[in-house]
């Protein structure tokens, strides 16, 4: 109810859902057994299909048919973004604003910056993937329907589930919900947004 | 070949995870460690550690209100235990990063039930590691105007980038940022599974949290993996980057003895020997603490005896090469050095390096003593001893004897270098029993990936 109240609000994180439904949302025992519905109902034309499960499976992107990750580039532009940084950052201190001679050696060089432009490269790369993972997954997310499944926990232990969503051109819940159970998933339901 | 295969004697590759398990058991297994009770073995470990915290506590304390003068450190020999230990923690905090980084990138499964904790030794260790060079500077409160460059009212000058300290600064800095990033994007699925099993609200609401809503969707597993991938990818590098940089504080100076080429790949080696000592002597530990034999089985110790096993011959050859290059290079003063090292005043500390580091690993050639507990754990205290002893030796007898024999010295501990010392092993032990209690010690979610493929591996051979 709270839930709902805040999802009303439209913050950032509270993702408002017009629908009345999230979708329906079925479990299964093994990796192989959700492998197969997801490849079923691609083939019956369903299209906005989530798998939720306790480890990354193999071959599952595929199957639903989700593009690649875009996080390489961003982290490529964070970790080139650190690489000035240093750069300017030991020129400008060294060289420009406190000209300190020491031992004759040169204001700036780059022989003696590489251990920090390499530092900096990769701590800003890390930042970048980590943040830029947050922001693809959209973590973090204060509510989402799915969790409104009856047995949503079991995503996080032992289930392997797949949501087709209220979103679907082709969706119809007591369709959608004979083919998720021949399937073979014994709890298939439909679940409120 | 087949009758081979079947042959129990000939299983090259014994399970990772034993027992029969199911993904649920490792679910609740796991768990189950931070929502009981701590049994009591726990206790007593907190019995030791906690006290030795506080002695930690009480020489900082010294420290600060007194001065750096109660640390033994004084002319000649200007870096004493203080930077001994920096330098032994930042390499304990080595083999934390090999395991989650390196070996995953190698494909190496039997890492996955270690390369939590282990990552947590390599924060620990890093956070004892940062204490020494924080608290030598005597104001601890203002060295963040000294090391880091903030704009400030107070000194109206930049560091020197041309240090190699400075280098240090920045290279400690972002291995600890970075491994702390790494450790806790492994945690979030993880902290997800604690969250669902919560039954008191306030620990839903923690773990709710902290798991940030995580929610296990095939399109967020896409993004987490590459993040993993590309974290465990610059950590690499960036692991061998933080040794050779803490070398450069002694290679890039012009004392005999650390004047080396030699000392960067040195250093990681000797990093990744003392380290793997550590995750040895903490993984035992932890199985006692929590009969963990299932999931830290006797595979993955073993596989540990042979990386300390390959290390410690890669330091015992540096050791021969350094001695051999002293004589070689003709120059008196380096030939001196290495004389005084291995038949001076610290004889007795030389030894006991050659004794740790050299002979005691080559007892994991016989594979008794590499899958017998009591042995292994015994040879890495050895291999911690002796890897502590290599720093002191190579600080203290470069420094005690230098060009002016009027200066010459000799260093001696005070109790607050003993205490402070000793303080730290209590402040890591007592982190590490903390993340045992309250965190998933290993990475359920990627146990289970490990579980998945031995089912179907074994699924496929009764087939």
């Amino acid at each position: 109810m709270a839930a709902n109240l805040l999802a009303r609000l439209n913050l950032p994180g509270f993702e408002a859902n017009t629908a009345d439904h999230y979708g329906v949302v079925a479990d299964f025992d093994t990796p192989e057994e959700l492998l197969r519905a997801v490849r079923t109902a691609r083939i019956a034309g369903y299209t906005k299909l989530e798998a939720y499960t306790p480890f990354p499976i193999h071959g599952i992107d595929e199957a639903l048919g989700e593009p690649r990750s875009p996080l390489g580039r961003i982290v490529i532009v964070c970790g080139l973004t650190g690489l000035v940084s240093a750069v300017l950052l030991q020129w400008w201190t060294g060289a420009v604003d406190y000209p300190l001679s020491i031992a004759g050696k040169p204001l700036f060089a780059i022989e003696p910056s590489v251990p920090i432009m390499f530092e900096l490269s990769v701590l800003l790369a890390a930042f970048g993937a980590v943040l830029g993972m947050f922001h693809l997954n959209r973590l973090p997310t204060y509510y989402h329907a799915f969790f409104n499944y009856s047995r949503a926990a079991g995503a996080s232990n032992d289930r392997f589930l797949l949501a087709i969503e209220a979103g679907d051109p082709k969706f119809d819940a007591a369709e959608v919900k004979t083919l998720l159970e021949s399937c073979g998933s014994r709890h298939a339901e439909l679940v409120e947004a | 070949m087949a009758d081979l295969a079947l042959d129990p004697r000939m299983d090259l590759n014994p399970p990772l995870v034993k027992g029969g398990v199911t993904y649920s058991d490792l679910t609740g297994k796991i768990s189950a460690i931070t929502e009981g009770k701590p049994p009591r073995q726990w206790y007593y470990a907190m019995g030791v550690a906690l006290p030795l915290a506080a002695l930690l506590v009480v020489c900082l304390t010294y420290l600060v209100s007194t001065g750096i003068g109660v640390w033994g450190n004084n002319n000649p020999v200007g870096w004493g235990w203080d930077i001994t230990n920096f330098v032994w923690w930042i390499g304990i905090g080595h083999a934390g990063t090999l395991i989650s980084a390196i070996l995953f990138l190698f494909r190496q499964k039997w890492r996955t039930s270690i390369n939590r904790a282990a990552e947590a030794m390599t924060l620990f260790a890093v956070a004892c590691a940062g204490i020494y060079p924080l608290f030598h500077t005597g104001r601890p409160w203002r060295a963040a105007y000294w090391l880091f460059p903030m704009p400030n009212e107070a000194l109206h000058m930049w560091q020197n980038f041309r240090s190699p300290l400075m280098w240090d600064v920045f290279a400690v800095s972002t291995y600890a940022t970075v491994s702390a990033l790494f450790w806790y994007v492994g945690l979030v699925p993880d902290l997800a599974t604690l969250r669902d099993r919560a039954v008191n609200p306030v620990r839903r609401t923690v773990f709710g949290l902290l798991s940030l809503g995580w929610r296990g969707s095939a399109t967020q597993w896409k993004h987490y993996e590459l993040a993993y991938l590309i974290l465990a990818g610059l950590s690499t590098p960036l692991v061998l980057s933080v040794h050779s940089i803490v070398s450069f504080d002694f290679a890039t100076s012009v004392l005999p003895g650390w004047h080396t080429t030699i000392f960067p790949p040195y250093f990681v080696a000797g990093a990744v020997f003392s380290g793997f000592a550590m995750v040895v002597t903490l993984m035992v530990l932890a199985r006692w603490v929590y009969n963990l034999q299932d999931l830290i089985t006797i595979k993955h110790l073993e596989n540990m005896c042979k990386v300390m096993l390959a290390t410690g011959m890669i330091v015992g050859f540096a050791y021969g090469t350094e001695a051999f290059i002293a004589w070689y290079s003709a120059n008196q003063y380096e030939r001196f050095v290495f004389a005084n090292r291995a038949f001076g005043p610290y004889a007795w500390a030389y030894w006991i390096m050659v004794a740790c580091n050299v002979i005691s690993p080559q007892f994991f050639w016989f594979k008794k003593v590499r899958t017998s507990i009591p042995a292994m754990f015994i040879l890495a205290i050895f291999i911690n001893i002796g890897m502590w002893f290599e720093r002191f030796v190579i600080i203290a007898t470069s420094l005690h004897r230098d060009f002016l024999p009027a200066s010459w010295g000799y260093f001696r501990p005070t109790w607050v270098d003993i205490g402070t010392f000793m303080g730290t092993i209590g402040l890591f032990l007592t982190l590490f029993l903390l993340f045992l209690r309250f965190l998933p010690a290993i990475a359920i979610s990627e146990v289970k990936g490990v579980l998945h493929h031995q089912i179907n591996t074994e699924k496929g051979a009764a087939h």
